[in-house]
Order: C-alpha cells, then sequence, then structure tokens
C-alpha cells in the first residue's frame, strides 16, 4: 500500500536525523546523510506518482493522543504535494552531497534536514486535525533551527526571532480553524470533519482563519514579513527547500482546508482569496525588484508565485461555487500546476544563488558581475530558470500562466456582479506582475552574471562542484520538460483536481502533436513543444545562411562604449540603478522609495553620496503598530504580577463567570 | 495534399513578412523625410543596410560572451515565430494553433528578455540604461497588450487569432466601445513596443533619450543586421497584428484557392502601406516624450484595455 511506504519513509528519515546527531562530528557525514535523505525522497517520490491515480488509502496507527491515535491518508491530492516536497528534497539533497561539505557548524544543519522534509510528508499526509497541527509545528521548528544555523550573525538571529514568532500566530490561527471546523463535528479526524462541514459564518469564519494561517507559511501579503528574511538565512539548500516546499505545504493546508473539508463554497469565497493573491503577486515582485541581497529577491519572488497560485485558488473557489465545474477544474489545475513549476525554478534559483554565494563569498548583487565566464554551467541552468520564471515560452512557467489567463477568460459568465468585477482586475494584476517578474530577473541574471566583476571576489570566482552541478541542471531539464510536455502533468495531476472540484480538465493525452486544450480547440490551443521546434529551427535556419553566405568573420576588441576608452567598472549598470526607473515609477507612492543625491560643489574632493530610503508598507503599516500595542499592553499587564491573593482569586472568578456566560451564550 | 498546401501558404506568410518588414521600415523612412520635405534614403535602403552589416565582421568586445552570440538569433528566431502566427493575408493557416495572442506576446517578451540581458552583457554604462528603460516600458506595455488580448478575446470567444479574426469578418460584429478602446490601446502599445516616437526614437544615437539603441549599441556585422531584421519585422507583427483585428477585409479564409490569396495579399499589401503611412504622419507631428512620461503614455494604454475588458465584463454586447 503507498501509505505505508511514505510512512516508513517517513521513519527512516526521522532515523538518519536522529543517526546525524553523533554522526555529524565527522567529516564524511554530508555525504551519508544527504545521500540517504535524497534517495528516501526519490522511493518517496515515485511512490507519490504511482498512488496519484489510484484510490485513496487511510491507516490508523496507534500513537499520538491516547483514544484518539494517527489517521493518516494518501489520497490525490496528498499525493501530489508529497511528490513536490519529495523532488525538491531529493534535488536538494542532491545538490548538499557537494554543497553541504562548506557548512561551519554541520551539526547545526545535518539533524534538521531529514527532520524538516519528514515533519512535511507528515502534514501531507495527516488525516487528523492533531498530527496535522503536530506535523506543521514539527516542520516549524525543524525549519526554524535551520534558519538558526548561521548563528552567529545578528540578522540572522533576528529572522530567525520573528520567523518563530509568526510561526506560532500562523499555527495558532490553524489550531482555531481546526477547532471550528472540530466544535461543530465533535471529532478531529478529517473524515469525520468532512461529513458535517460548517455552514454560513462559522463557514467563512474557518475559511480565513485557514487563509491568515496558511498564508502566513506560504507568504501571503501582509503576513508575509517573516518570508524574505528567514529563508535567505537558511543555508542556499535548506532555502530552497523552505521556499520551494515549505511553502508548497502551506498552500496545500489551505486547499485541504477550503476545498475538502469546508464542504462546498459559498458563492462569494473566492474573491478574498483572489483579491489577496494578486496583491501579493504584484507586491512580492515589487518588493523583490528593490532588493540588493540576492537571496531576498529570490524570496520576494517567491511572495509573488504564491500569489499566483492563490489567484488560481480563488478563480477555482469561484467557478465551484457557482457551478461551472469545468473552469473551477481549470484554475484548480493551474494553480496545481504553478505550485509544481515554481518548486521547479525556485529550487533551481536558491541553488544557482548558493553556488554563486559559494563562489564569490558574498549574495550582494552590486558585488557580483560577470559570473558567466567563471561559473558557466551555474550560468547556464539559472539562464533556464530565469526564463521559466519570467513564464518565457516555451519553459513551464509560461504553460501555468497561460492557463490562469483561459480561466480568467471564462470568467465572464459567472452570474455574482462582484467576482465580475474583480476577476478583471485581478487579470490585470497579474499581467503586471509578469512583466514585472521579467524585469526583476532580467536584472538579478544581468548583474550577477553578465557584465564585468564589480568586485575581485567576482572576479576570482569560481565554479561548484559536480554534484551541484548535476542537481541544477537535472532542474533546468525538468523546467524544459514540463514546459514542452504540458499535457502530462495536467494529466497527473486531473485525479486531485477531479476529487476536490468534480471535474477535471478535458484528457490532453490524446490530443495531435502534444498539444494542450483547456476547453475546446476554437478558443485556444497551446502547443510548447512545437513552439520550441519553431523557434530552434528559425534560429538555425538563419544561423546556417547567415554562416553560409554572410561573413563569418569575428574579431575581439575593447567595448565601444560610445568611444569612451577604459571606463571603469563602477560606470557598469548596478542592481540599483538598474531598478531606478521601475523605482521612480511604482515605489515612490507604494514604498515611500526616497533617493537623496548629495554632490560636492565643483573643486571639492569629497565623494558624491547617494542614499536610497524605502519603507516597508506592511512592516510600518501593520507590525510596528502592533509591536508598539503589544508592548504596551504587557506595560500595562505588568500590574498583575503584585496582585495580592484575594484579588488573585477575584480575578479567577471573574474569568470563570465570564467563561460560564460565554457558553451559555453559544448554547 | 491539403497538408501540403497549408504548408505551402503558411511558408509563403513566413517568408512573405520576412521579405516586407525591411520595405515597411524603408517606407516609413521615405514618408517621414517627405513630410519633412526632405528627400529621404532610398525606398530599398534597409536591405542595403542589411546586406552589408552581413558582409562585414563581427567586432566583439573582449568579454562578450556566449549569451551575447547567441542573444541576436534568438531575438530573430522569437519574433519570426511570433510573426508567423499572426494572420497576415489568410486566416486559418497550418501553424495557427500551435499558439495563441497571449503566446505571441510572451514570445515578443522572450524576444525582449534575451535583448535586455545581451545589452548588460558588455557592462557599459549605455547597455544597462538601455536595458533597464526597456524593462520599465515593458512591464507596462505588457499588461496593457494581455488587457486588450482579453478584450478581444471576450468579443470573439476565443485568444486564437485566426478565429479572433474570421469572428471579426463576420457582419455582425458592428462597432463596439471596448474595441475601440482596445485600438486605441493596442496602437500606443504598438508605438511603445517598436521604439517609435514619442516613446523612442528609432533614428537617435543621443544617449540621454536612447532606449532600443542603446542595447544594441556594442553589436555589429550580422548580429545587427539580425537585430534590424528583428525591429523591422516586429513593426510588421503590430501592423499586421492591427489589420488582421480592426481591418479584416480582404483576408483569404482557410484553404482558399491562389486567386483568393492573391487578393489577400494585395490588401495587405494596402493595409501596411496605410499604416505605415499613418505611423509617419503621426511620428512627425508629435514630439518625443521624457522617459519618466513613458509611464503616464503606457499606463493609459493599461486603463483602456482594463476598461475594454471591465466593459465586456459586464455586458457583452458593449
Amino acid at each position: 500500500m503507498p501509505v505505508i511506504v511514505e510512512l516508513w519513509c517517513i521513519c527512516a528519515l526521522l532515523a538518519l536525523a536522529v543517526a546525524a546527531i553523533p554522526l555529524s562530528r565527522h567529516g564524511g557525514a554530508h555525504a551519508v546523510i544527504y545521500g540517504g535523505t535524497g534517495l528516501i525522497c526519490l522511493v518517496g517520490l515515485l511512490n507519490a506518482l504511482t498512488a496519484l491515480p489510484a484510490s485513496p488509502t487511510t491507516l490508523a496507527l496507534p500513537l499520538g493522543l491516547p483514544g484518539l491515535g494517527t489517521q493518516v491518508r494518501l489520497d490525490a491530492l496528498s499525493a501530489v504535494f508529497l511528490a513536490i516536497v519529495n523532488l525538491c528534497g531529493a534535488a536538494a539533497s542532491l545538490y548538499a552531497i557537494g554543497y553541504g561539505r562548506h557548512a561551519a557548524e554541520p551539526a547545526r544543519v545535518l539533524p534538521f534536514f531529514p527532520a524538516f522534509l519528514a515533519a512535511m510528508s507528515l502534514v501531507l499526509l495527516a488525516d487528523d486535525a492533531y498530527s496535522f497541527l503536530f506535523g506543521w509545528e514539527v516542520m516549524s521548528l525543524a525549519s526554524w533551527a535551520l534558519v538558526l544555523a548561521d548563528h552567529r550573525e545578528a540578522a540572522n538571529r533576528r529572522a530567525a526571532f520573528i520567523y518563530l514568532v509568526m510561526a506560532s500566530a500562523g499555527a495558532f490561527l490553524l489550531m482555531l480553524a481546526f477547532g471550528l471546523l472540530a466544535g461543530s463535528a465533535g471529532s478531529v479526524a478529517f473524515s469525520v470533519l468532512r461529513a458535517h462541514a460548517p455552514e454560513g459564518v462559522l463557514g467563512a469564519v474557518v475559511l480565513f482563519l485557514a487563509l491568515a494561517g496558511a498564508g502566513s507559511k506560504a507568504g501571503l501579503f501582509p503576513l508575509h514579513a517573516w518570508l524574505p528574511l528567514a529563508h535567505p538565512a537558511a543555508p542556499s539548500h535548506v532555502s530552497a527547500l523552505m521556499s520551494a516546499g515549505m511553502t508548497k505545504v502551506a498552500v496545500y493546508g489551505f486547499v485541504r482546508i477550503a476545498f475538502d473539508l469546508l464542504g462546498p463554497p459559498e458563492w462569494w469565497w473566492g474573491m478574498p482569496v483572489l483579491a489577496i493573491g494578486a496583491a501579493t503577486a504584484v507586491l512580492g515582485v515589487l518588493y523583490a525588484l528593490m532588493q540588493a541581497d540576492l537571496k531576498r529577491a529570490l524570496a520576494f519572488s517567491t511572495i509573488e508565485n504564491i500569489g499566483i497560485i492563490f489567484v488560481g485558488l480563488g478563480l477555482a473557489l469561484a467557478f465551484s461555487a457557482n457551478g461551472m465545474k469545468a473552469a473551477g477544474a481549470l484554475a484548480l489545475t493551474a494553480a496545481l500546476f504553478h505550485a509544481l513549476n515554481h518548486a521547479l525554478f525556485k529550487s533551481l534559483l536558491f541553488f544557482g544563488a548558493g553556488a554563486v554565494l559559494h563562489g564569490t563569498g558574498t549574495r550582494d548583487m552590486e558585488r557580483l558581475g560577470g559570473l558567466i565566464h567563471a561559473m558557466p554551467v551555474t550560468a547556464f541552468a539559472m539562464l533556464v530558470a530565469c526564463a521559466a520564471i519570467s513564464a518565457l515560452p516555451p519553459l513551464n512557467g509560461f504553460v501555468s500562466e497561460w492557463l490562469t489567463f483561459q480561466a480568467i477568460l471564462l470568467s465572464p459568465d459567472l452570474p455574482a456582479w462582484g467576482p465580475k468585477l474583480l476577476v478583471p482586475a485581478a487579470g490585470a494584476l497579474l499581467a503586471l506582475a509578469a512583466a514585472l517578474a521579467a524585469a526583476c530577473f532580467v536584472r538579478i541574471y544581468g548583474t550577477v552574471f553578465l557584465g564585468r566583476p564589480r568586485s575581485p571576489a567576482a572576479a576570482q570566482a569560481h565554479e561548484v562542484e559536480r554534484w551541484s552541478l548535476a542537481a541544477m541542471l537535472g532542474l533546468a531539464g525538468l523546467c524544459v520538460l514540463a514546459g514542452i510536455l504540458p499535457g502530462v502533468v495536467i494529466d497527473a495531476v486531473a485525479p486531485a483536481v477531479q476529487a476536490l472540484v468534480d471535474a477535471r480538465m478535458p484528457p490532453q493525452a490524446g490530443t495531435a502533436w502534444l498539444s494542450i486544450i483547456p476547453v475546446a480547440e476554437s478558443r485556444s490551443s497551446y502547443n510548447g513543444l512545437l513552439v520550441l521546434l519553431f523557434v530552434l529551427g528559425s534560429a538555425g535556419l538563419m544561423a546556417l545562411l547567415i554562416h553560409r553566405f554572410a561573413s563569418r568573420a569575428v574579431r575581439r576588441g575593447p567595448a565601444w562604449d560610445c568611444g569612451f576608452p577604459d571606463a571603469g567598472l563602477r560606470t557598469q549598470y548596478s542592481a540599483s540603478s538598474f531598478a531606478q526607473p521601475i523605482r521612480r515609477v511604482f515605489g515612490t507612492t507604494l514604498f515611500g522609495a526616497r533617493e537623496r543625491i548629495t554632490m560636492p560643489p565643483p573643486g571639492d574632493l569629497r565623494p558624491a553620496r547617494f542614499v536610497l530610503r524605502i519603507v516597508d508598507p506592511a512592516w510600518e503599516g501593520l507590525y510596528l503598530p502592533l509591536a508598539r500595542g503589544v508592548w504596551r499592553l504587557s506595560g500595562r499587564m505588568d500590574a498583575l504580577q503584585y496582585l495580592s491573593i484575594r484579588r488573585y482569586l477575584g480575578l479567577v472568578f471573574g474569568a470563570l463567570v465570564l467563561l460560564l456566560l460565554v457558553l451559555a451564550l453559544w448554547a | 495534399m491539403g497538408l501540403i498546401h497549408a504548408l505551402v501558404v503558411q511558408g509563403l506568410q513566413m517568408a512573405l513578412v520576412l521579405a516586407l518588414a525591411p520595405l515597411l521600415t524603408g517606407f516609413v523612412r521615405v514618408m517621414k523625410a517627405r513630410l519633412l520635405r526632405r528627400r529621404g534614403p532610398p525606398l530599398l535602403q534597409p536591405y542595403f543596410d542589411l546586406a552589408r552589416l552581413a558582409r562585414k565582421d563581427v567586432v566583439l568586445a573582449g568579454n562578450a560572451s556566449w549569451l551575447f552570440r547567441a542573444a541576436p538569433y534568438l531575438i530573430f528566431a522569437s519574433t519570426w515565430v511570433a510573426a508567423a502566427l499572426v494572420p497576415t493575408f489568410a486566416t486559418g493557416l497550418v501553424f495557427s494553433w500551435t499558439a495563441d495572442l497571449i503566446a505571441i506576446t510572451a514570445l515578443l517578451g522572450s524576444a525582449r528578455f534575451f535583448q535586455a540581458l545581451a545589452g548588460m552583457d558588455i557592462g557599459t554604462s549605455f547597455g544597462g540604461l538601455g536595458s533597464s528603460r526597456e524593462v520599465m516600458i515593458a512591464s507596462l506595455a505588457e499588461p496593457a497588450l494581455i488587457m486588450i488580448v482579453f478584450t478581444l478575446a471576450l468579443v470573439a470567444g476565443s485568444t486564437q487569432l485566426s478565429t479572433v479574426a474570421e469572428h471579426m469578418l463576420a457582419a455582425h460584429v458592428g462597432l463596439r466601445v471596448s474595441l475601440g478602446l482596445a485600438l486605441i490601446g493596442l496602437t500606443m502599445v504598438a508605438i511603445a513596443e517598436n521604439a517609435r516616437i514619442p516613446v523612442d526614437n528609432p533614428a537617435t544615437h543621443l544617449e540621454l533619450t536612447m532606449v532600443h539603441e542603446a542595447m544594441v549599441l556594442e553589436y555589429s556585422g550580422r548580429h545587427l543586421a539580425l537585430i534590424e531584421l528583428a525591429a523591422s519585422l516586429k513593426l510588421v507583427l503590430y501592423l499586421s497584428l492591427i489589420a488582421c483585428v480592426f481591418v479584416p477585409w480582404g483576408l483569404a479564409p482557410a484553404g482558399a484557392a491562389p486567386l483568393a490569396l492573391l487578393i489577400g495579399m494585395l490588401a495587405y499589401g494596402a493595409k501596411l502601406a496605410l499604416g505605415g503611412s499613418l505611423l509617419a504622419l503621426f511620428e512627425t507631428s508629435i514630439a518625443k516624450m521624457r522617459v519618466f512620461r513613458v509611464p503616464d503614455f503606457l499606463g493609459a494604454a493599461l486603463m483602456l484595455g482594463l476598461l475594454g475588458t471591465l466593459l465586456l465584463f459586464v455586458s457583452r454586447s458593449f
């Protein structure tokens, strides 16, 4: 039974985690641990793929709370996300066999890495609220420990603290959501919750709690604040796993509650999801455009992609609530497809960032440049990833975006007015996010890999090990494959879509030339394979013609640069100067971006100064007031420490009366 | 037989756009010169330029990478494939179901992606300047184009360009507010995307104003020829796109006889000439705007597209 195989995988990962504690002192430990983790993930991945089309299998384990036990279940939705997480895990392990050798303190990474993966698998397998939340918390704690791996830097300690606070808050909201679900059902097993779906206001409250709880883990605006701090702080293979894998587990949590446990959706449920998703997408990519730190920019781009996934989920909710099942299936397929795509290219991007960090010792884009010469393989793999995440055909990112646009085009048939007006606005925001993402990745690739080295460190860069290169090239290959054979992915996720919205996209396996057709051929069709062949064919044809009939000679000379000889390295466009036009267009109002240039008068030898100030609206508008409020409140509450016994008893009595009152009113 | 016919027509179309592209560029230049009461270059000057560039050696900057050398081919190929997907003289071309309007937008995006990267490859300030401005312009032009695509797709019920053109040919479409908005928006996007006045000046080499030319400043020889050809192709593509959606008359239906194809080609030539003349007229009568006013210009295009889409979401009859 596939579910048993997955459970054994979890056990094996936990055993590896325990074994890593004594092992991590030895030199070759990282190869053993990462090699073992990679193999287990591979088994888990293959097993999840075989379980995808099969019917759900359940199992009750005599573990956990007394009288409750632990229920696990492997259905198509779990299998999709298990495949994604295990794929990330396998790739990250392969990468880390080479990369992990450089860890300063392996004992701070090795035990937690397999434990993190095991916890994510447990969340995906859980079939009762208790084991779900248990897995969720273990996942948070393991990743928190990994964020703290490099604890000597103050910035990392701060990131880990904020992460811990936000993770606790998110888990608390999820606990409330499950509590409300269980309150009306009388049990925490998902099978019972599913049968007693709450109605009316209660359902809406659960939806919002799930959106906030799972969304804070996924990085939805404005609950994303911890993400760009925590994801880059961890070692790069862990950053990849957090950004590509853990956010998907959070998406899974939301999908499980909103599509499965909550029963049939109300007509308006899609709207908040859609609005928050679209806002997250645009703001995430704008944040990413302002960053000079490579890994932070990638982390913000994760927020953007999560926004795109939630737009798909919101559309799917809106469609299926209004009886448009085929359209709902299309939107949900687009969201799941994008979840897979993001896992592929974001892992690859973080691996590349790790390679850059290893090769040059810095992740400050202003000090990089010209790495395409020193790190050719990494540069090639990163180019594929940057093109894929910018949604360029024929790579995979384009397909999921195209499917989302096709779903948006079906929305005028929605009967309600709210979604009718909201959906085109969300479409415009999505298109804006896509265009800005392309700008963002031109900026990242151009400043890191192209141009001339901006620092001695970048000039002396070197390529990374073969293991890491193999992981990157493998993922790049998968990005291309998923882009040119999208029908395979669509058909693979179809069982999960069928189970959630009671419809699926038309089977793509039989269409001519491996095209994909979302609704009908007359509406639209797309063929990634042919686009690839056409582009390669016409480029090849032109190259052939030119090399046959035109001059083939190449001379090398100094750059022309409008006739300026020997322009200094500092005259190059840097990451922040590249972003300046976009910062001026979008940043001045949204981020309060202010540039101050101090020019000394002529003759003065002082250097000119350029100071850029950017305000994070979420941080300034939400978190700081909240923190101040908590601080003030705790100052008041401080008095409670010094009460007399009589007053304490009075307090207890008052609390009791209040609780009984609530109970009486509730009933 | 049917497939061979279809392939021949498709091949003809691809060859036609490629052959016509420099002619259109030359035509616009001549028209602009005449409107300014200058004599102007010969009509065929772009062909001479391309031939001359192709014969010259390539002078590469010392630190140019493979990306810099591969980019012209990728830029050209993406633009050409995108242009091949737009119906010019006939609808229902055999490759038209490979990709739709959204994919055409994305293919043009690919070309721009590689062009912007190539601009940054040498590591001079001009290349970076051009790339940075280009992506800023694109970040507004692309969503505007997508919203216009939405408008067209909602009117025609398809994002497939052949189907859209056939739908527009059918008489019952009539005059619509949303289509009017889309036409204005599409024209604005076309002007911005083709680096024409008032957004950019294709004839300039003034550092402060140029966008497209700054990116390709380091190119020479055959690489520059390819990029110039791709730029001309892009202009043809946008004019064909506007023509096939808004003035589809004369388009030959799928599998048409040679005579209908010939009529289609004549009509297409006339449309290109008209479009080129209007472009020349527009460019001579307006001044170039500052770079930071471009967002206002393109923001208007985006709003027009969004308005068109919103109107159609509200009621199909707008």
